[in-house]
């Protein structure tokens, strides 16, 4: 989707189901068609849910009752065992990935406004081939620039001791979903923020911040929700920047989910049950959000 | 040509991303180019590993150890890609015309977007788990033998066979077929009911519906959906990552092989050279997408 514009807009998400593309339901097409369509709906929802079954199951499970002839069983009893396992190990990279999470949803947001505004109604001379610059920047394998990126943040780290973990892991998130967030913000603005209210602001004297300021932010809020989302999703989700810049002590929650999953003996209800802790934030904002979530896979999922 | 004092503005507000995006962008992908053309040095041995300048490419490409992931990366971007449209494409057909229960679906469908590859990986590494036989297996092969197919067994990525990445496609699929999914959806709610119609007075059958008057209009929506899951699929690190472990032979892929140069190997400038080979075959798909795409847009005038 990434810089098409044409194909569905990012902001506000998704075309709600319109009934009068198909016929109604039920009112044509045989018994037989139906039923072949409601049979493979549920299959591929089966193929979905399969992993969540065993998660959920395994995670209420006593450990010594994980074995492989029970291993698609219900828990012969129920314990939360694995649950506290997996929360003492995981609580405090979770905190650490939540402020990462929530910080880099916000500068970047903040990024991308700014910069959309400009690309959309503020152009300056080769504005397009700067964005054109910056889109690139989205599909780059981060592996490109991961060698040296570890190098000069450690050489900062070593000037400022404060510069680790997850506080690197803010500014490169940043950083690195200026080109995204730039995108949803252009192309929001380029259809929600008519050109003649800028006219007219422009007439009246009003200079550029100023018409950021007040025109421009307050009509922002959708835009605004589905940057935060996304870059909050990718932030929490990230692992190549969390291997390569933390450690073990100061990395995100991917990192010591890793770590918790890598041992040599696995304990499978600690490790499902973290898979399930880790991966409940972003669930949340998606079964909550779920709209304007799909708003920004539409507008480009390229990380 | 406007005034500068009209623009010179917004060249200002978005010179602290421009500044950001040419150094950590362009400058580190120069700088890690630099880096590949060194000559480098074992450091225990003092024997030339690299010999510098183009030589470190054409050594990297010639050795089996890159072949081997480049050929895994091919298995499985196909099988990725191939597999994560079809899927997609079908969700969608069975969702456009609405029916009851279409929003539970689609949530169903999309929710593995939500979560990351190493969580992912997490499930899936048990799941795919290689051991056989009843008291062995677990994850799928274990679900075989219990639903009464156990030659179904098989030992996944980690097979002995030219072919065993195609496993490592399976979640790849299971996490993206969704988003493929919500792009066609969109797709076809946004053609209008009366072609359909239209295209029914004249007799077409639903097949033909689909064939000549649907699908030619989602080919902009395949085109996308194609370069982003390429592109996926060329730096997916996380899943491999997570499920074959650090350093697997069998499961490799140029991006996980970096991953080992660095730091099993210790050989900063061949992993140097991956990565800016990783890098080229990207924009050798991605350039001409982005420059097409820009232009079409300016034909159509936004």
């Amino acid at each position: 989707m990434t810089t098409t514009t044409d194909t569905a807009p990012p902001v506000p998400a998704p075309p709600k189901p319109r009934r009068t593309t198909g016929h109604a339901p039920g009112s044509k097409g045989s018994v037989r068609a139906r039923t072949m369509r409601w049979v493979f709906l549920l299959l591929f929802g089966l193929f979905i849910l399969l992993p969540l079954y065993v998660l959920i199951v395994t995670s209420l499970k006593v450990s010594s009752d994980v074995s492989a002839s029970t291993a698609w069983s219900l828990p012969s009893q129920l314990s939360a065992q694995g649950w506290i396992d997996a929360w003492d190990q995981l609580a405090p990279p979770l905190g650490r990935s939540l402020i990462l999470g929530v910080s880099v949803a916000v500068l970047s947001s903040i990024l991308g406004a700014m910069n959309g505004f400009v690309f959309a109604r503020w152009r300056f001379p080769g504005d397009t081939t700067v964005f054109t610059l910056f889109l690139f920047g989205m599909f780059i394998p981060y592996q490109a620039v991961m060698i040296p990126l570890q190098a000069m943040l450690l050489t900062v780290e070593g000037q400022a001791a404060w510069f680790q973990g997850i506080v690197k892991l803010i500014a490169v998130h940043t950083i690195f979903g200026i080109p995204i967030c730039t995108l949803i913000f252009r192309n929001y603005y380029a259809t929600a923020l008519p050109k003649e209210l800028l006219e007219a602001a422009t007439v009246d004297g009003a200079g550029m911040l100023r018409t950021f300021r007040s025109i421009v932010l307050p009509i922002s809020a959708p835009a605004f929700v589905v940057t935060m989302i996304w870059q909050f999703t990718s932030a929490w989700n990230d692992f190549l920047f969390a291997l390569f810049l933390t450690t073990r002590q100061n990395g995100p929650v991917t990192y010591a989910l890793n770590e918790l999953a890598g041992g040599q003996n696995p304990d499978y209800p600690s490790i499902m049950a973290g898979v399930l802790l880790a991966s409940l934030p972003t669930l949340v904002v998606y079964i909550l959000l779920g709209r304007y979530f799909i708003g920004g896979l539409m507008s480009g999922s390229v990380k | 040509m406007k005034r500068a004092k009209d623009w010179l503005p917004g060249l200002l507000l978005v010179s602290p991303s421009i500044i950001l995006v040419a150094i950590f962008v362009y400058g580190l992908i120069g700088q890690n180019i630099w880096t590949s053309l060194n000559v480098s040095r074992n450091v225990v041995t003092d024997k030339i590993t690299n010999p510098g300048g183009w030589q470190n490419y054409t050594q990297l490409l010639g050795s089996a150890d890159y072949q081997h992931a480049l050929w895994n990366l091919l298995v499985l971007t196909v099988v990725f890609m191939g597999g994560t449209m079809i899927f997609g494409l079908l969700m969608a057909i069975l969702l456009e015309k609405g029916i009851n229960a279409e929003g539970v679906f689609r949530s169903v469908y999309l929710f593995p977007m939500a979560v990351s590859f190493i969580a992912a990986g997490v499930v899936w590494r048990w799941l795919l788990s290689p051991a056989e036989g009843p008291d062995q297996a677990i994850g799928l092969n274990q679900l075989f033998i219990k639903l009464g197919l156990p030659e179904l067994q098989n030992a996944w990525w980690s097979a002995d066979n030219r072919f065993s990445m195609a496993a490592m496609a399976i979640p790849a699929v299971w996490q993206l077929s969704g988003y493929v999914m919500a792009l066609f959806l969109a797709g076809f709610r946004g053609i209008s009911a009366d072609q359909r119609e239209a295209a029914r007075i004249d007799g077409a059958s639903e097949w033909q519906i689909y064939r000549f008057v649907l699908f030619p209009q989602l080919s902009p929506i395949a085109l996308s959906a194609l370069i982003i899951l390429g592109h996926m699929s060329m730096k997916m690190f996380d899943l491999i990552y997570s499920i074959a472990g650090a350093n697997s032979y069998q499961a490799a892929v140029p991006a996980t092989l970096m991953w080992t140069q660095m730091f099993a190997q210790n050989d900063r400038v061949g992993a140097a050279v991956n990565a800016t080979i990783l890098l080229t075959i990207v924009a050798v798909v991605v350039v001409p997408y982005l420059i097409y795409t820009n232009r079409t847009e300016r034909e159509m005038g936004s």
